[in-house]
């Protein structure tokens, strides 16, 4: 074929004219992914497509993590072994203390009038990979809408939250990390009840507490947990600790910056969790995307902050 | 194999199964997950796979495979629907404008335009994310271009290893 007509009798559509639609079908994609996400499901079809291939080319990188598994020595083992058993002791004595704790606190509530606490649900999800973009801080699960997950869980590691789910597809789900430019957390000051939003600013490890006032109650080494105000994260969960904090009168709001809890960058097992079972009253049927899109559900939070 | 540039070997007709099979292989390389920063800084293979194709084998590849693939390259990475296809289109166009001044010049040239090439998609893309709201991450954005232009000699003997004449001995 490369050689039967000779090619300067065949040309076809010129060059620019070639380069001109294919870059104008671009845009329009573009502009319909952006502005109104109108090729979501092209967008499913495809990384339904691509899934397989992602995981088979994250075996490698977990290949040579499990190699290097099966290098451990058993002295290693025993005392990683002793290690957990130390914990799980230590954790069984908090779980026991907390039983009676949220009896009690149930008790209370209800002595008050007040509503009860709401139960959390909870899947568990092992991160694929992290895309490869310098734009967004971002990881793909292995958890999809086959699996009952849907844009706006929460999602968290053994340590604290690290991101929100903001786009499923049928068989991994995208979610964007706390540390992410786009994503905010409302959170309390553990130590004394402040309120506030963290924001991340786009590089790893560090997030930023805005628009707190000079005078806020805030220091160095306190605990921020989510709030749970937004409805979307569940309340009580490690965000940040704050790191640094720079008062000058001469501004309005402070400089708090903080560091995630959670291993925000690093590769392992996450849970995701959903906040309250009042906004996904039949989670186990609902397979399908909320009616709205994922970048709403997922921003959400953050437009609604920012006012 | 830099020095050679000049006297241009007669390679054999590349079958479109080992054309499909470089560019699945340069996609796999893409989706392939790396630790830590390795991952932001790997350079586009895709990329340069298929400017050596428009390059060495000009009307091989036309501008639909290399939209197709971009789309796939967007789903993977979770960029915005399209941006990756415009970015290779930007890619073929100027690819296929520059091939026959490309292959006149020896390695180094050439990984200059490579790098010319390479940097044009990834400032494409820039744009359309600068356009969607993001802020510049910083000249090291650029980085993975310089890696590909610098990888562009090893990627170009691999790839014609398979389409060199198999009898004659080697040209010394």
């Amino acid at each position: 074929m490369e050689y039967s007509p000779p090619p300067f009798f065949k040309r076809g559509p010129g060059l620019l004219t070639r380069f001109g639609f294919f870059a104008l079908i671009s845009v329009a994609l573009l502009i319909a992914d952006a502005r109104f996400s109108y090729v979501d499901t092209a967008r499913n079809a495809l990384a339904a497509l691509v899934n397989p291939f992602q995981r088979l080319f994250a075996l490698p990188a977990d290949g040579l993590s499990r190699v290097g598994e099966f290098f451990v020595t058993s002295a290693q083992l025993r005392r990683e072994n002793d290690q957990l058993r130390r914990d799980a002791l230590n954790n069984a004595a908090a779980l026991q203390t907390q039983r009676a704790v949220a009896a009690e606190n149930d008790n209370l509530r209800q002595l008050l009038g007040m509503s009860k606490r709401l139960e959390r649900s909870s899947t568990a999800a092992e991160i694929l990979h992290a895309p490869r973009d310098p734009f967004a801080r971002r990881v793909v699960v292995d958890r999809g809408a086959q699996h009952g997950l849907r844009p706006g869980l929460a999602v968290v590691d053994r340590l604290g939250v690290i991101g929100q789910v903001t786009r499923v597809f049928p068989f991994s789900s995208e979610v964007t990390l706390i540390t992410d430019k786009e994503q905010a957390v409302p959170i309390q000051v553990l130590r004394s009840g402040v309120r506030g939003v963290t924001f991340g600013i786009g590089y790893d490890g560090t997030l930023e507490l805005r628009f707190m006032p000079v005078n806020a109650d805030i220091q160095n080494g306190d605990l921020l947990v989510t709030s749970g105000i937004d409805g979307t994260y569940p309340p009580g969960l490690p965000v940040a600790i704050v790191s640094n904090i720079e008062r000058n009168a001469a501004y309005a709001f402070a400089r708090i910056t903080c560091t995630p809890a959670a291993g925000v960058s690093s590769y392992g097992q996450v849970l995701i969790v959903s906040a309250a079972e009042a906004h996904a009253p039949s989670q186990t049927q609902t397979q399908t995307q909320t009616p709205s899109s994922p970048e709403a559900a997922a921003t959400g939070t953050t437009e609604q902050e920012k006012r | 194999m830099a020095e050679r540039g000049e006297g241009p070997e007669i390679l054999r007709p590349a079958r479109w199964s080992y054309i499909a099979l470089t560019l699945a292989l340069a996609v796999s390389a893409n989706l392939l997950a790396l630790p830590g920063v390795a991952q932001v800084l790997r350079p586009d293979l895709l990329a340069l796979t298929l400017i050596y194709w428009v390059v060495y084998h000009p009307r091989r590849l036309g501008f639909l495979p290399a939209w197709i693939l971009g789309l796939i390259m967007d789903v993977a990475n979770g960029s915005l629907f399209g941006e990756h296809a415009l970015a290779y289109a930007v890619l073929m166009y100027l690819s296929i404008l520059l091939y026959r001044r490309i292959v006149m010049f020896g390695m180094i040239q050439q990984m200059l335009h490579v790098l010319a090439i390479l940097v044009a998609s990834q400032a494409v893309m820039l744009g359309v994310r600068v356009a969607a709201g993001a802020d510049f991450p910083g000249i090291a954005y650029f980085v993975p271009s310089l890696l590909g232009a610098i990888l562009w000699p090893a990627l170009f003997a691999l790839i014609r290893m398979p389409l060199r004449p198999r009898t004659g001995a080697d040209v010394a």
